[in-house]
Order: C-alpha cells, then sequence, then structure tokens
C-alpha cells in the first residue's frame, strides 16, 4: 500500500482563555487508505510515546451523520472535498510531501474549547427556541392520519439531513448560522403537522440566532458549497419569506 | 438472589394493559417534587427525558457529547419495524411479537416482546407528529421494506437515515424541554459512578470533560440509557467513545449483568483494511433487500480476486455461490443477521474469501440494476453507496460491494425486571443498555423500536411503580455516600494519571479486542475462551502498570477518558467471556462450536436443520445467565431467571 509522507500544521490552544498557535507536526508512513481522522490518530500515538500532549478534536462516529468532527483543512470546513464531513475523507485525496493546515470552525458564536475542540451549544439553544413540533408523547393521531405529498416530504428530508456541524458557520465569512436555521425551519415548516406552530419557529429561532452572536447572511452560499450533506441555500430563501409573513402577522396581531 | 421478572400474570396480550391498570399512579402536583437522572441521550434516553419531563418529573440528562443530538442512535441507517400491517401482509402485533421471539432464538422475555410489539405502532404515529420525515409514497402514505428475519413489510425508513431523523426527532422534543426548564442537560459529562444509599440508586458522580471538575447529582431515581458494549472488541460499528463504564460502575455497585454473551456481529460492513484502522463501517440491511451475496464456488477463483488477477465480473453465474440463497431458500439474502454472519465466516475459513485480506464476500448489485434500473437503485440507497465508494475509493454500481461481518450490537446488558428496574432498586435501564427483549439475536430495525419504546412508553409509566414508595428528595448530595464514592472516583482518576508508562490507551483496547474478536467473536469454543481468562488479568496488570496518559486531569483530556473506558472494558471482558463458557449451547449470536448440528443429529436426517446449525440445549439453558460482581479476577456469581414460554413453543430456528 502506498505511504504518505505529510507536514501538518495544526492549531493548538490549551483552553477557552488562553492564546492559540499553530504548531508543525511530521505524519509519516501514513497509508493512502486510512481516513484522515485515522492520520491524526497516527501523529497522536506518536506524540503519546514521545511524552506530548496529543492533539484534541472532536469525533465520534466517525461514518459522517453525528456531526462532532469539525476541522478546517487548508481554510477549508471538512476539506475542499464536496459533500463529506471530516472523519469521511482519506488520504488517498492527499499526496506526498504535502503541507496540511488543520484549523477549529472558527466563529464567535463556537469558542475554541481546546485545539481543534470548539463549543457549538448555540445550535442547541437555537433548536429550544423553535425548532421542534409540540406534541406530548401519546398524544399523536395515527400516522396515517395526515397524507403528505411525496414532494412536500422529500423536500423535508432534504433539509432534515442537516447534522448541525457547523461548517456553514465556519465557511461564512460573517459568521451566519442561516443554513443552520433555515434547513431546520425548511424541514418542520414543509410538513403539515409544522404548520400550527409555523410563526412562532421562526420568529423564535432567529431571534436565538441572534442572540448567540452568529452573523447575517450575505447571500455567498459559501455554507452550501461545504455543507456535507450539500444542503441547498434556497432553504434561507423560504426562511426569509417565513420570518417575512410572520413578522407581518406578529406586527398585527 | 432470586431474580424476580415481575411479569404481570394473565394472558399475553392483556398483560401491558392491566399492568398499567394495575399500577400505581404519581399526582400530576407531585411529579415536579421528583428529580429523576438520565444518563445517555439517545433513542431511549432522549425519548425519556423528555417524556418525563412532559409530564412533570425534574430531570437532569448527562451526555458525553458536545450535544444530545450526537448520540450514535443516530447513525442507525435501515429502518424500524411497527406492527402498523400497512401493507395488507398479514401482518400484527402477534406476529411481530412471534419473528422477534423467534429471531431472538427462544432467550427473551415473552412478556417483554409482546409489549414491544404492541407500543410499536403507536411509536411511528408518535415520530410522524413530531415531523420525522419517513419515506412516502406517491399517495402521501408512509413506505415500508422489509429486514431480516420477517416475510411482512413493516419497516419504515427515512432514506438510509432512519437514526437519525428519529434521534433529531426526540432530540427537538429534548430541546423543547430543556428551553422549558424540564430538563437540565450536562452535556459533555460522563457519568463515572453509581451512589447506592441503603441499597437504592440515588445518585452518580460525574466528570465534566471540559473543566475535570467531579461532582454529584442525587435524584429519586436513575435511569441509564447508556448504549451497548460492543467497543469491548476494539473494532466495531460503535462510535468511538461509544463505552461500558456506566453500566459496569452500576454493576460493581450490585447491578446483575445479563447474558453479555449474545452479541450481534453484522453480516455486511466494510472489511478491515489496516491496523491502524479505528473503526467499521456498517452497510444497511437493506441492501440486503436487492443486493445477492455470493463468492466464488473455488478457491482457485478467489485467489486470483484476491490477487487481482480476475474481477467479480469474471465470475460467470455457473462459477458463483449464493450461499445464502442456496442454504436458506425462502429466505434467501434476508435470513437473520447471526446465520448471514457466520455464513460468511465459513465460506472465507474455507478460502473462499474475495477482500484482499481473505475476509470479505461480495454484495452485488448486478441484477437489481439490470431489473429496476441504476435510478431507481440510487434512489433507493444512493447515500449508502456513496458512503462505500468514499471509504473504499470503488463504484459499487460498476463492481459489487465488499462486505464482512463486523461487531454491530449487543443483545446482553444490565438485568431489568418488566418495568425496566435492575436488582437494585431505583436503578433503572433502557435501549441496549439492558438486555432485555432482543434474546440471544436482535433482528434488523429493533434497535430503533426497542430504544423509543422503552423512553417514550414503558418507562414513563413503569418509573411510577418505584417512585410511589419514594419520599421525593429524601436522599440529598449531603450524604456521606457520596462523598465517599466521589473519593473514590478521585482516587482512581490519580492513579491512572500516576502510572506514566510506556503504552498508549488504545494500544491496550487493541490488544483487547484482538482477543476478544478471536476468542469470543463469531465463535467460540472452551479453549479460547479459557484463554481469553487467562490473557485478560495479563492485560489489566500491564494496563494498570504501563498506560502512559499525558496531560492533566484538570481539563480536557481525551487520554483519561479513554483510560477509564478501556480499564472497565479490561475488567468487562471477563464477565463475557464468564457467560460464553457457562452457556454450554449455541443460539443466536452465541455461537459455541462444541454445540452444533452434525449429520448424526435425527434433526438433520430428517431435513428440520442443516449441519452447522446452532444446537440449543433448552433442557439446561433457557435461562437468563445474570451475574453478580465480586471484584477483577475473581469469577462472577451466576443468578438465573428462568425463561417461561407460555404462548409460543421454542422450536429448532428454520428459514431454509
Amino acid at each position: 500500500m502506498p505511504l504518505l509522507n505529510l507536514t501538518l500544521k495544526v492549531w493548538r490552544q490549551e483552553n477557552a482563555n488562553s492564546e492559540g498557535r499553530i504548531e508543525t507536526y511530521e505524519a509519516k508512513e501514513i497509508p493512502t487508505s486510512a481516513s484522515f481522522l485515522e492520520m491524526i490518530d497516527i501523529v497522536n500515538e506518536r506524540l503519546i510515546k514521545d511524552g506530548q500532549e496529543p492533539i484534541h478534536f472532536d469525533h465520534d462516529c466517525r461514518e459522517g451523520i453525528c456531526g462532532m468532527c469539525s476541522m478546517t483543512i487548508n481554510g477549508i470546513p471538512h476539506s475542499k472535498e464536496r459533500g463529506i464531513t471530516t472523519c469521511q475523507l482519506h488520504m488517498r485525496k492527499f499526496s506526498d510531501g504535502e503541507t496540511i493546515w488543520i484549523e477549529p470552525f472558527r466563529a464567535n458564536a463556537f469558542p475554541v474549547v481546546k485545539d481543534l475542540v470548539i463549543d457549538r451549544s448555540a445550535f442547541d439553544r437555537v433548536i429550544g427556541a423553535g425548532g421542534y413540533i409540540s406534541v406530548r408523547t401519546g398524544s399523536a393521531p395515527d400516522a396515517h392520519a395526515i397524507p403528505i405529498p411525496k414532494k412536500d416530504a422529500d423536500a423535508a428530508f432534504d433539509a432534515a439531513a442537516c447534522i448541525g456541524c457547523g461548517a456553514c458557520v465556519a465557511a461564512c465569512k460573517n459568521a451566519s448560522a442561516m443554513l443552520f436555521v433555515s434547513a431546520k425551519a425548511s424541514h418542520l415548516n414543509h410538513l403539515p403537522q409544522g404548520q400550527v406552530e409555523k410563526d412562532q419557529r421562526v420568529l423564535g429561532m432567529v431571534r436565538q440566532m441572534d442572540e448567540e452572536g452568529f452573523g447575517n447572511c450575505t447571500n455567498q452560499f459559501e455554507c452550501e458549497a461545504v455543507c456535507p450533506k450539500e444542503i441547498s441555500a434556497d432553504h434561507i430563501a423560504k426562511l426569509n419569506r417565513d420570518y417575512l409573513v410572520a413578522s407581518a402577522r406578529d406586527a398585527t396581531s | 438472589m432470586s431474580l424476580d421478572s415481575k411479569v404481570p400474570n394473565g394472558p399475553l396480550a392483556d398483560k401491558w394493559t392491566s399492568h398499567k391498570m394495575d399500577s400505581k399512579l404519581i399526582n400530576p402536583a407531585n411529579k415536579r417534587k421528583f428529580k429523576i437522572i438520565v444518563v445517555g441521550s439517545g433513542l431511549a434516553g432522549g425519548s425519556a427525558a423528555a417524556t418525563l419531563s412532559e409530564l412533570g418529573y425534574n430531570v437532569d440528562c448527562f451526555c458525553y457529547q458536545d450535544s444530545p443530538r450526537r448520540a450514535h442512535s443516530i447513525a442507525a441507517q435501515g429502518g424500524i419495524n411497527a406492527a402498523k400491517n400497512y401493507q395488507n401482509d398479514g401482518d400484527s402485533v402477534h406476529r411481530l411479537f412471534y419473528d422477534t421471539i423467534k429471531g431472538g432464538d427462544f432467550r427473551s422475555r415473552e412478556g417483554n416482546v409482546h409489549r414491544l410489539a404492541e407500543v410499536s405502532t403507536e411509536i411511528i404515529d408518535q415520530c410522524v407528529a413530531q415531523g420525522v420525515p419517513f419515506a412516502r409514497e406517491y399517495g402521501g402514505l408512509l413506505d415500508n421494506r422489509s429486514f431480516g428475519g420477517a416475510q411482512v413489510k413493516r419497516t419504515f425508513y427515512a432514506r438510509g437515515q432512519t437514526g437519525q431523523q428519529l434521534l433529531i426527532g426526540c432530540y427537538q422534543a429534548l430541546e423543547k424541554e430543556i428551553a422549558k426548564g424540564g430538563v437540565t442537560m450536562h452535556s459533555r459529562t460522563e457519568m463515572l459512578d453509581l451512589v447506592v444509599v441503603d441499597g437504592q440508586a440515588k445518585g452518580i458522580v460525574v466528570r465534566n470533560l471540559v473543566t475535570g471538575e467531579i461532582s454529584s447529582h442525587a435524584a429519586d431515581a436513575v435511569i441509564l440509557a447508556t448504549g451497548g458494549y460492543g467497543n469491548v472488541f476494539y473494532l466495531s460499528t460503535n462510535a468511538m467513545g461509544c463505552n461500558v463504564m456506566a453500566s459496569f460502575r452500576a454493576h460493581k455497585r450490585g447491578a446483575f449483568m445479563a447474558n453479555p454473551c449474545y452479541t450481534q456481529i453484522h453480516p455486511t460492513c466494510i472489511p478491515v483494511s489496516g491496523d491502524y484502522q479505528s473503526k467499521l463501517t456498517l452497510m444497511s440491511e437493506s441492501l440486503r433487500n436487492d443486493g445477492r451475496i455470493w463468492v466464488p464456488n473455488s478457491k482457485e477463483d478467489a485467489a486470483a480476486i484476491r490477487e487481482g488477477k480476475k474481477k467479480a465480473s469474471d465470475i460467470s453465474e455457473d462459477d458463483r455461490d449464493y450461499y445464502l440463497e442456496r442454504k436458506y431458500p425462502s429466505f434467501g439474502n434476508l435470513c437473520p443477521r447471526d446465520i448471514a454472519s457466520r455464513a460468511a465466516k465459513e465460506c472465507c475459513d474455507e478460502g473462499r474469501g474475495v477482500a484482499p485480506t481473505g475476509l470479505g464476500v461480495f454484495l452485488d448489485f448486478k441484477d437489481a440494476i439490470a431489473r429496476d434500473g441504476e435510478d431507481a437503485i440510487r434512489a433507493r440507497y444512493g447515500n449508502l453507496f456513496q458512503m462505500y465508494e468514499k471509504i473504499s475509493g470503488e463504484n459499487p454500481y460498476a463492481q459489487p460491494m465488499q462486505i464482512y461481518p463486523a461487531v454491530h450490537y449487543t443483545m446482553g446488558g444490565l438485568w431489568v425486571d418488566y418495568n425496566l428496574m435492575s436488582n437494585l432498586p431505583g436503578l433503572h435501564v433502557l435501549g441496549e443498555a439492558n438486555f432485555s427483549d432482543h434474546g440471544a439475536n436482535r433482528l434488523g430495525a429493533s434497535a430503533l423500536m426497542q430504544g423509543l419504546a422503552d423512553g417514550y412508553f414503558v418507562i414513563p409509566s413503569t418509573i411510577a411503580v418505584y417512585l410511589a414508595n419514594q419520599k421525593p428528595g429524601a436522599v440529598t448530595t449531603n450524604h456521606a455516600e457520596f462523598k465517599k464514592v466521589e473519593n473514590e472516583v478521585k482516587d482512581r482518576l490519580k492513579s491512572l494519571m500516576e502510572i506514566k508508562g510506556s503504552k498508549s490507551v488504545d494500544s491496550f483496547h487493541r490488544e483487547l479486542g484482538l482477543l476478544i474478536w478471536d476468542k469470543c467473536g463469531m465463535a467460540r469454543d472452551r479453549e479460547g475462551l479459557q484463554e481469553a481468562l487467562r490473557r485478560i488479568p495479563e492485560i489489566r496488570n500491564e494496563f494498570w502498570t504501563n498506560v502512559r496518559i499525558p496531560g492533566s486531569a484538570s481539563g480536557l483530556n481525551a487520554e483519561l477518558e479513554k483510560a477509564g473506558r478501556v480499564a472497565d472494558f479490561i475488567d468487562f471482558a471477563e464477565v463475557l467471556c464468564h457467560d460464553a463458557l457457562n452457556r454450554e449451547e449455541s443460539c443466536g449470536g452465541h455461537f459455541r462450536s462444541e454445540h452444533q448440528f452434525t449429520e448424526s443429529d435425527t434433526e438433520v436426517q430428517d431435513g428440520t436443520t442443516q449441519t452447522g446449525e446452532a444446537k440449543r440445549h433448552d433442557d439446561q439453558f433457557q435461562y437468563v445467565a445474570a451475574w453478580e460482581h465480586v471484584e477483577p479476577g475473581t469469577p462472577p456469581i451466576l443468578h438465573k431467571e428462568e425463561l417461561i414460554f407460555e404462548d409460543v413453543k421454542p422450536s429448532i430456528r428454520s428459514y431454509k
């Protein structure tokens, strides 16, 4: 199996309050079939052997669905490969001798916890501000009581595929969370079950998004380009429409 | 100690209804006085926390991830079973019950399984109302697919991301309750011990993973929904953080560990490619609806494929062995997981494996693509095919996938009664962390069903049975026992940090995993298990004298987190091997090489089964093995719960 020798430039930061810096590491004899995170595992194994602290990074499922991994690789969240998370990136995409820059997802609303680990709890609070349908357990009607046209169900699904990783925020020059927020609003607003709370949902989520310190959307669509689930920026347009209607209704009620 | 399952009397179909009627209730004004701890935020924990809060209880929920939305339930691909019979193909609650009991090789409790089948239909209603985007037909109604071990279509699905969609539904409900103040969420917080006061579980000691701070939390009841122990094998389809610590800490404090030898090896995973590998990736069982599994008839062809001299397409139809279709004509590629996995192992053991390592078989979509077109296959499995291509670098539309079995799910877990309470009063265990519903083998699309059944519908009702006799808030963290456990936790962390050896935590985990996979994996025998039991103490000794954990305990330290988990995996592995050694029979996911059908058995001669199939010994082993902890290195004590079958008659499982 071909092996790669690489130079890593990695963001190291002790904790939220300390200064960060870029450190250089050699990644030697990396198999091309290893994943990017397995490459870091190999580097960490050597750092531990050498008595140094390993590079901290978030990861869990390592199959592109939990949304935990969050590295900016050569300046692009989840790397320049389209439609993948960091954990789905494989070393066959790199060539021998390359230098790779690895940084955390950067945004004011995502403070660094340590090294490449960030705090994304702002997303949880945005969901808590309206990203749900209120249905007390046990009070639901039969699942077939409301047929849903396939195209609406599919559109809802496309938006619901969001894994909450935050790459959209990290890619945006304004650190806007509009793709994340609009994906959740669009998922629920596309469904008949989601109509009752639609207005309070968009008003509540947008208010919370602003309070968390995310920036404004200026339609650059960097978010869409890095989204590992390739969620369309069209959802942002839908959120803007839904928000406008909700604000008008809110003002006149 | 006698184990009382507390399964209610009366006809099977009435047990759950009458139990709810006969159980005590907590009046709404009193619920808010009770505090309940929920550890884990996956389908079982998340749904329990949200629902208990909706009912008015005060809930503290803990997870080690940065958000409750990331629990590993999210990775379930294929679907969730429910006896809706929307397909009008003869499904019913009783049929789902029977399929599940049979799939579990008659090693689960009738009462629990029937209840699971009963509430399955309500789960679908609940999830649809929450906005879970299940697959639909053009008429707007829900679509279904079929899964292993069933001859009806009862599996609801959301493309290949069913677990994600169900978990997000439940996470949204949880966030709603958090925002309302009913649930206090503690993310990036790991439970390091259980606190037992006067024989009852009354709280936990946790570590804040960011600050390293150790703190105590008291409650009127504790719920563990902390998943399975598949990572004892090191390589599995579990997430990297999945661990047995919460369950094992409870086990050390007196909770019995039941049937740990029932481990599920999933037949369709991407084969191992190198020793740097950190985890294995599942390819959903749903692929077996359209994919055909085969290896070449001859070892020579298989060798040529391994060496790259031949491709799958060079092997003619006559030279292929579609071994599942050959051996199990009526279920074919959709036979249960344990059977499909063992069959793959047999082919590879015969030298007919096709992956470069020799450990791989083909999963071929050629016929399905010819029949339905590539677009139809892409619509059904697009994301799975894409995932395969990303990992392997090969295009599965053009050539068959290579797959091999991998550890996926664990049926064993902490012993619980019908109320999902362990033998330690106050400690309740839900989802994969308990042992109760899947017997010796779990059918596909039943894990999501069980997690949500336990969390949404069972525990909200059965926890009152315990709480009704409790004075709310009777025990606080001021109790001396909390201080004592906190100190024990701190001492353990200190001793780990002070070892300052030369080997990484991962290297111990890998060593343990290889040993367990080798001796207690897809096939086990007495000699191998005894060897594992000799080796585990050696690994433990070396771990506690030579592990190296850099950094300090007072901040984020991933190596320290892993060390605590691996230390418990080592101790847990002993219980696992003792259980596998004790169970002198083969059933479901537990295959003892000494116990299989041979030519000399009448069941083989009369065609009931065939050679090499699992041979149960109902006369001796029709019981739940619940193990009591003594101390590491000393064999645990066996307690038995006899399994009583009033409705079904255990038979030789046949999928021919």
